[in-house]
């Protein structure tokens, strides 16, 4: 694994860069640097993709010559923590319908980057809405559905898009890992043992690389590229990214990592307000599920509050907003929008907007590179002409990397 | 039914005697009236369940016996909500067996202790009109209800002049109904499935308008008696249609038949708002966060808010709920708002645009003296997405109040906050809205 990502990410670096203009500066009447006080009159200087200068207009000078866009607020580039743009198409018809592969219940070898259509129109409709990153990938419904990618909602092949190409692995666990046609898993308890015998495949998998590494590699076990992934994520290089709603569904994902010690991520969680606790007591992030969520009727999610967000944030516990999966319409939903029907319900302005930048950067482990505006990192930047979450206020551009990438008015 | 009627009218001046004790004027609030000005420093006097006065607080005379209700600096009075379209109740129309189904009624499957009900007064939805799903041509009767205090549907259904419970057809074009036979297969079987319907039933009305006794009369078929109901006037159209040229058809059809129709959600109205507006159609708008999920909402776009409302056509703006949840209607007027539609039509949108077109126009829709005292206290301008619904109030009764905790529990969600199948009503009588829908 390891090999191949490194072997990735030479590729990505060549290709990643391509040689137009980088160079811009916002001027914004508001700027939320999402780090640090917002800045009335602010600047952020943009030159080859990365911020050179933030600061108030007072103090930074933008270089003679340089484009310069005005906007009365401008944000970091929003990130959509979770989602499957790019692999759940607009038309949802089933040839634009790579999110989920139903043919088995564990599939950790299946890779976003195979599947992911930089052109598909939700992602041109997100950016247009200010959300330059997107964790992205497989979706929730087996047990493991396959991996997820990060990417910039920009360029014209996957290539160029991408700038984590393997990060995690997509898993299920509740009513979603047993909602196909096949016998097995038939139930939680069996989903769960199945779950456990792969990952316990994965640790001798892994124990008879080491012990052939030791002599002349002969011995070495046949290359598997699912337990290679499952090995990734036991050496703790790739999380767990767990789509989890009902209260003892979330104990058991839990439990599962206590058990073989991976990096979990819990995504969707509608009960986790029931379990502050032990959710707080474990150090494990949530990608809390979309404000909007249709949770309603049976459904393992009928207990979602919109407080959660706010309940979560109190207890001091990570926390980001995603899309998530959308079955039917709206295809995709905006983190944007997700956020501010947050403010009704107990979470402040400041707070909202981390959900969306700042803090899925951490959760996710990007926070070196976007999330916030601060010299070195990507000139990622989403331009308002109001409060950014007002209904009523438009997204009037968004700029990746120093290009502007999205003119129309949202 | 006369003796339900007495008994009604009995307990009825039960509540309007304690009620006349309380008399309720409410000030200080921002009062937008919808039919003039916004009142900055407004009272809003309710009497015996009905609007007594409106106007600024130095022009309205408060009765003495009245009890003040003093509201802080900021709050919003606005009339209460009308949604045009709506799956609460977890209501089924037609079912699988064929495509055009005006018997059904919508009546004989509402929930009336759903929690959707709750969630709708949440929102400050105060009327509905609940619809069947949109898988069939026809899928049945809809019904128009008042979020009234009730323990069955007819406690909560609004009245035709002669006391059946009041409602409209449902009809669909487009993608949805298209199905394995005998569901038509492509747009141009559906439109003739509908025209031999509507043909067969004018011939039934003739049929009886002729006949000279009893003995001369059709025996009694529920399907075309419904769709003479069309036919005669009395029962509008809801007619789903996203795509410009199905919403065309649909034109085409009630031109043919005379109906009286409401074109709903028209993903695609922007393209044709001017042909809409000059065929004199009103429309009950969806706005969604995105375009797509199936093909005939590919094209969907907010901007058919302002195209339609520059084109001059009446427009209203509904939930769909469960597609959106009618907890956060407010925001959907906003998001037209936003798309470049004026702040009074969003506000007509979702009041008086909307209660026009289900006829309960003279009932509801705004804050004129007279009419039901059906009205939302908010936080705050109700295009703030930082505005919550305070209260509820339908005849002068709060059916909501956010400092109620049971009400808050439905307001936010959480444990045991919905009623078991809230949220179903979208999902009954096989229509194409699974969860998984893929390929619908």
């Amino acid at each position: 694994m390891k090999i191949i990502s490194s072997s990735l990410s030479i590729f990505f670096l060549i290709v990643s860069f391509p040689t137009a203009a980088q160079d811009i500066a916002v001027r914004a009447g508001v700027l939320y640097t999402g780090a640090g006080q917002a800045i009335e009159n602010g600047v952020v200087v943009i030159a080859d993709g990365l911020v050179t200068a933030v600061g108030p207009a007072s103090e930074v000078s933008i270089p003679e010559g340089m484009q310069v866009i005005d906007a009365a607020v401008a944000t970091p580039g929003l990130i959509d923590a979770r989602s499957t743009l790019g692999l759940s198409g607009a038309m949802n018809q089933p040839n634009d319908q790579d999110q989920l592969e139903r043919s088995a219940a564990i599939q950790p070898e299946l890779r976003a980057i195979d599947a992911y259509n930089p052109r598909e129109r939700l992602i041109e409709w997100v950016r247009e809405h200010g959300v330059t990153t997107v964790h992205a990938g497989h979706g929730p419904g087996e047990i493991i559905s396959g991996q997820t990618l990060i990417a910039k909602t920009s360029g014209d092949t996957v290539e160029q898009a991408v700038f984590e190409p393997a990060y995690a692995v997509s898993a299920t666990l509740g009513e979603g890992a047993t909602g196909h046609s096949r016998s097995s898993p038939g139930n939680r308890s069996k989903a769960v043992a199945m779950l456990r015998e792969q990952l316990i495949k994965a640790q001798a998998y892994r124990t008879g690389l080491e012990t052939a590494a030791g002599d002349d590699e002969k011995s070495a076990p046949d290359r598997d590229l699912g337990l290679e992934t499952l090995v990734a994520v036991l050496d703790g290089k790739m999380p767990m990214v767990i789509e989890v709603n009902r209260h003892n569904d979330i104990m058991t994902a839990l439990r599962l990592a206590d058990e073989f010690g991976f990096g979990l991520i819990l995504a969707g969680a509608s009960d986790a307000h029931l379990l502050i606790e032990p959710i707080k007591a474990a150090g494990v992030p949530v990608i809390l599920h979309p404000t909007m969520i249709r949770g309603w009727g049976n459904a393992e999610t009928s207990h979602f509050s919109f407080t959660t967000a706010a309940r979560l944030l109190e207890a001091g516990i990570p926390v980001a907003l995603q899309s998530g999966y959308e079955g039917y319409v709206p295809k995709t939903r905006v983190v944007l929008f997700e956020a501010a029907m947050l403010l009704g319900y107990g979470v402040s302005f400041e707070q909202a907007l981390d959900l969306v930048t700042a803090a899925p950067a951490k959760i996710l482990g990007i926070d070196d590179r976007v999330g916030s505006l601060e010299v070195g990192k990507h000139g990622d930047v989403a331009l308002f002409d109001g409060d950014p979450f007002e209904f009523t206020s438009h997204v009037i551009g968004t700029v990746i990397e120093g290009r502007r990438v999205s003119e129309s008015v949202r | 039914m006369k003796l339900l009627l007495s008994v009604v009218l009995l307990s009825g001046l039960v509540v309007s005697m304690s009620s006349i004790a309380e008399t309720r004027a409410f000030v200080g609030a921002r009062v937008i009236p919808i039919d003039g000005q916004e009142i900055a420093d407004g009272v809003l006097v309710v009497e015996d369940g009905r609007i007594r006065a409106v106007g600024a607080r130095a022009d309205v005379r408060i009765p003495r016996a009245a009890a003040i209700v003093e509201l802080e600096p900021g709050t919003v009075i606005m009339p209460g909500i009308v949604d045009t379209h709506s799956h609460v109740g977890e209501v089924a129309g037609a079912d699988r067996s064929g495509p055009i189904q005006p018997e059904a009624r919508v009546l004989d499957s509402f929930n009336v202790r759903s929690s959707g009900i709750k969630r709708a007064l949440a929102g400050g939805i105060t009327s509905v009109n609940v619809m069947p799903g949109s898988g069939h041509l026809v899928s049945g009767q809809t019904l128009y209800l008042k979020l009234r205090e009730g323990s069955a549907v007819t406690d909560l259904a609004y009245r035709f002049d002669d006391g059946a419970p009041a409602g409209g057809l449902k009809m669909a074009n487009g993608t949805n109904s298209r199905r394995d036979a005998p569901f038509p297969g492509t747009r141009a079987k559906s439109a003739a499935l509908v025209r031999a319907s509507y043909i067969k039933a004018r011939e039934y009305a003739d049929k009886i308008e002729r006949a000279e006794n009893e003995d001369d009369k059709p025996p009694r078929d529920l399907g075309l008696e419904a769709l003479v109901e069309v036919l005669a006037g009395k029962r509008v159209v809801h007619f789903h249609s996203h795509r410009h040229d199905d919403l065309l058809t649909a034109i085409r059809l009630r031109d043919e038949f005379g109906f009286r129709m409401v074109l709903h959600h028209t993903s695609e109205a922007w393209r044709v708002a001017d042909e809409i507006a000059a065929a004199d159609v009103p429309v009950s708008l969806i706005l969604i966060d995105s375009p797509g999920g199936k093909l005939e909402a590919l094209y969907l776009d907010a901007r058919s808010a302002p195209a339609l409302e520059q084109a001059g056509a009446k427009v209203a703006f509904h939930t769909d709920d469960w597609i959106t949840d009618s907890r956060y209607f407010l925001r959907m007027a906003a998001m037209g708002v936003r798309a470049g539609m004026s702040r009074e039509a969003a506000l007509l949108a979702m009041t008086q645009a909307g209660a026009d077109m289900l006829d309960l126009g003279e009932r509801v829709g705004s804050l004129s003296p007279g009419k039901d005292a059906d009205f939302v206290i908010l936080s705050g301008d109700p295009f703030s997405v930082y505005t919550r619904v305070l209260e509820t109030w339908v005849e002068g009764e709060r059916r909501f109040d956010l400092d109620d905790a049971a009400d808050r529990l439905v307001a936010e969600g959480g444990f045991n906050a919905l009623s078991d199948g809230d949220g179903a009503g979208h999902l009954h009588g096989q229509g194409p809205h699974t969860l998984t829908g893929a390929g619908q």
